[in-house]
């Protein structure tokens, strides 16, 4: 009778390493493997939330190490929620979570529905759509600023082409009222792809027979999306909707090669805003606040979005 | 047996300590290898050919890390804010002189200038004033000035030298064109070339700093600022900025600049500081642009648009005659090992001689030897102007908390000026709030 995989691994350990496994637990064993992991979770990402809910409550500057450090209570916390500049970041975010989710499920849904269908260079095509999100977020910021650029961008030039409008008469990045959008529009055309993926593997994932049966009873086209696709689809795209939304909670390199968070601070997001506080201004203790409180939203958001997805799996 | 190790160590210690003092030459000593950091532009050039001489007469090697002006002070003050090795010599901004003293990043410098017989005398008052001391009016040197610099203007002199150019300007204005003598002329003159046509193709006024990021806009509009005598404080250390920073000269002096941006830049300039000027400048785009002293060599130089193509003027005075001030001193960092080497060079840049080939080469010297000097004025056709410039310039606060005071003016000029929010006033009320709150921080107030 051949030998079990365990059983080789047995006959393999050395006797002193064997003689001191054996003394142990399964408990203990555990532990062994999985202490390193908790370790390192620990000095990587526990350690230092910890270090700034403590830091949060200090005036503590890091580029001031002589200065002392006083514990001033909430102070920055009140600060932070009663400055209408950061009211105006967060709406500012606001919008671009907003339209950027909604532009990229409606169009990366109905991307990924078409290029499900059977067509000839459908391989192609997929390739193509999906070029934008394997480039890198600056190098996409660079071009598309080149792109809205008022007097020689093709954007300009091509919105001209289909409104007659001057191809300098507007500013995509320079203006308060498009500028918001100017941003909306790269993210847009950068990540949709991804959500087609998302869409794609959900679409893919319905078995034929199932539509195969609604089309015995009869059942039409129209019916069949609303009553099969969409609800098969759909824990796939709330997925992709998770995705995005904690990714452009904390967007910030596009933007910032884009408008800088300008003109103004019509496009400063709450990320690009606490890097200004925490780096630039070196308000440490105040952008430590700030930061708890962006985690505390994302990850609250987040929680309950987790809950509605997985009732929504379980249907 | 460690009683003896610590003897034998003290030992040598001392007796390497005699060798030096009996004037074993540095270089014989030790031969280092120094960084310098600085921001990468054109002076940045003319230094690096410069200090070949150095590395030839010192035997130190010299290597150099010139960092991107939009990146510049957020790169250097997170390496000195951190402590780092990276800057042995550093050509800090004028504004970064408060926290560098203050925060322990500079090397003092009175002891060494004393034993090298280097004199703040022999250097333009103004450069040692904003490049060097800290307290301001105390005798207390952090860096040597190295770069003197303001914020000037440049024009096609070409254009302006064109008759029909000329004729349409009299007709439109009942003036001459000439250089601008005043805020209100450099704004008429700019209005008169906006989406002008000229040789087949369309032009625009003036290029100015609207950048959000860094601290573009703040350079650009404190240059109407200052010439309307805009002053930061009611008394110099008072940090009373009620009716002085908000008051109606710089009120006016602000919406001069808004009028500037908006009715004589060309089309999407909102976020364009020293590149993009010379940019617009070197594309035919426009008839003036702002910039400092800096690239005038080098715009001088150019084949396209130098010589006869362009000439300098200073920043046009309206209440006052002012320029925002640029440039920087050069200041040992305290975090190096190699501190000994780095002031050799301080040393060795001083000397007159050396002031005069950093002229010559295309670096702006403060060195009185070579500003007084009888033909400085005619070497080069920006040097009057950049005389002038420097007897009237006037820098930002240059306090530890400099760069929040800064990030707090680009914000409230960036949201009035481009972005078109509220008025002047608001936005100036608004600046001093900011302002107020970060000095109560700093325990000022």
């Amino acid at each position: 009778m051949s030998e079990t995989t365990i059983e080789r691994a047995a006959k393999a350990t050395p006797p002193s390493v064997a003689r001191k496994i054996r003394g142990l637990s399964d408990r203990a064993i555990a532990w062994i493997f999985v202490g390193p992991s908790i370790f390192l979770l620990l000095a990587i990402n526990i350690f230092p939330l910890i270090w700034t809910i403590n830091l949060s409550f200090t005036n503590f500057r890091a580029n001031r190490p002589n200065r002392e450090v006083e514990y001033i209570g909430l102070r920055n916390y009140e600060r932070i929620l009663t400055d209408s500049d950061i009211w105006l970041t967060m709406q500012a975010t606001a919008h671009f979570l907003f339209w950027t989710i909604a532009l990229q499920v409606v169009i990366g849904f109905t991307l990924a529905y078409l290029i499900n269908k059977k067509f000839k260079g459908n391989d192609l095509w997929t390739t193509i759509i999906v070029l934008p999100m394997m480039l890198s977020p600056a190098v996409v910021g660079n071009f598309w600023t080149f792109l809205y650029q008022p007097q020689i961008g093709l954007f300009n030039y091509i919105v001209s082409f289909f409104t007659g409008l001057e191809p300098s008469s507007f500013e995509m990045i320079g203006s308060v009222a498009l500028a918001p959008w100017a941003i909306v529009i790269v993210d847009t055309w950068m990540w949709t792809p991804f959500v087609m993926l998302i869409c794609l593997a959900g679409l893919r994932s319905i078995p034929d027979y199932i539509y195969e049966a609604a089309e015995i009873d009869r059942a039409s086209k129209w019916r069949q999306f609303w009553t099969i696709t969409v609800p098969m689809v759909l824990p796939f795209l709330m997925l992709a909707v998770l995705f995005r939304g904690i990714e452009n909670f904390k967007m910030f390199d596009l933007v910032v090669q884009l408008t800088g968070g300008g003109p103004g601070s019509v496009t400063e997001l709450t990320s690009i805003n606490l890097k200004r506080e925490a780096f630039e201004k070196w308000r440490t203790g105040y952008a430590s606040a700030y930061a708890i409180i962006l985690f505390v939203t994302v990850f609250g958001l987040a929680s309950i979005y987790v809950k509605a997805l997985n009732k929504v799996k379980e249907r | 047996m460690k009683t003896v190790k610590l003897m034998a160590a003290t030992a040598l210690t001392g007796v390497i300590g005699l060798t030096g003092a009996v004037g074993l030459p540095a270089t014989a000593a030790q031969a280092e290898d120094l960084t310098l950091c600085w921001a990468a532009w054109d002076p940045a050039n003319a230094l690096v050919e410069l200090s070949k001489q150095f590395e030839e007469e010192s035997g130190h090697t010299m290597n150099f890390e010139f960092i991107p002006w939009p990146n510049f002070a957020d790169r250097m003050l997170n390496e000195l804010n951190s402590g780092g090795q990276l800057c042995d010599l550093l050509i800090g901004d004028s504004q970064w002189i408060g926290g560098g003293a203050e925060n322990g990043h500079y090397v003092r410098l009175n002891d060494f200038f004393d034993a090298e017989g280097i004199s703040m005398d022999d250097f333009a008052p103004a450069t040692v004033y904003a490049y060097s001391t800290w307290p301001k009016g105390s005798e207390n040197f952090y860096a040597l000035p190295a770069m003197g610099d303001a914020n000037g203007w440049f024009y096609r002199r070409d254009w302006f030298e064109r008759d029909d150019i000329r004729a349409a300007y009299l007709a439109e204005t009942g003036q001459e064109l000439r250089e601008p003598q005043s805020q209100r002329e450099l704004l008429q003159i700019a209005q008169f070339f906006q989406e002008r046509e000229i040789d087949g193709q369309t032009r625009y006024g003036a290029a100015i700093f609207t950048e959000r990021g860094s601290e573009g806009i703040t350079m650009g509009a404190t240059g109407a600022l200052y010439a309307w005598g805009f002053q930061y404080e009611s008394e110099p250390g008072s940090y009373d900025m009620v009716g002085v920073v908000n008051g109606p000269n710089a009120v006016e002096a602000l919406e001069f600049y808004k009028e500037l941006y908006e009715t004589a830049t060309p089309p999407g300039y909102t976020d364009s500081y020293m590149g993009e000027s010379l940019d617009a400048f070197k594309s035919g785009q426009v008839a003036m642009a702002m910039n400092w002293f800096a690239f005038f060599p080098g715009l001088y130089a150019d084949p396209e648009i130098g010589g006869d193509t362009i000439d300098f003027f200073v920043n046009p005075p309206q209440e006052v005659a002012a320029s925002t001030l640029g440039g920087q001193g050069i200041s040992v960092v305290a975090y190096s090992d190699k501190q000994d080497a780095a002031l050799e060079y301080i040393a060795w840049f001083a000397q007159p001689d050396i002031q005069a080939q950093w002229w010559e080469l295309g670096g702006y010297s403060a060195h009185n030897s070579v500003l007084n000097d009888p033909g400085f004025v005619d070497s080069a056709p920006f040097a009057g102007d950049f005389l002038e410039a420097m007897g009237g310039v006037q820098d930002f606060w240059q306090e530890p908390a400099y760069a929040e005071l800064l990030l707090a003016m680009q914000k409230r000029l960036h949201d009035y000026v481009v972005a078109d929010q509220g008025t002047a006033q608001e936005a100036l009320d608004l600046l001093v709030e900011d302002w107020t709150e970060i000095f109560e921080d700093e325990g000022l107030l």
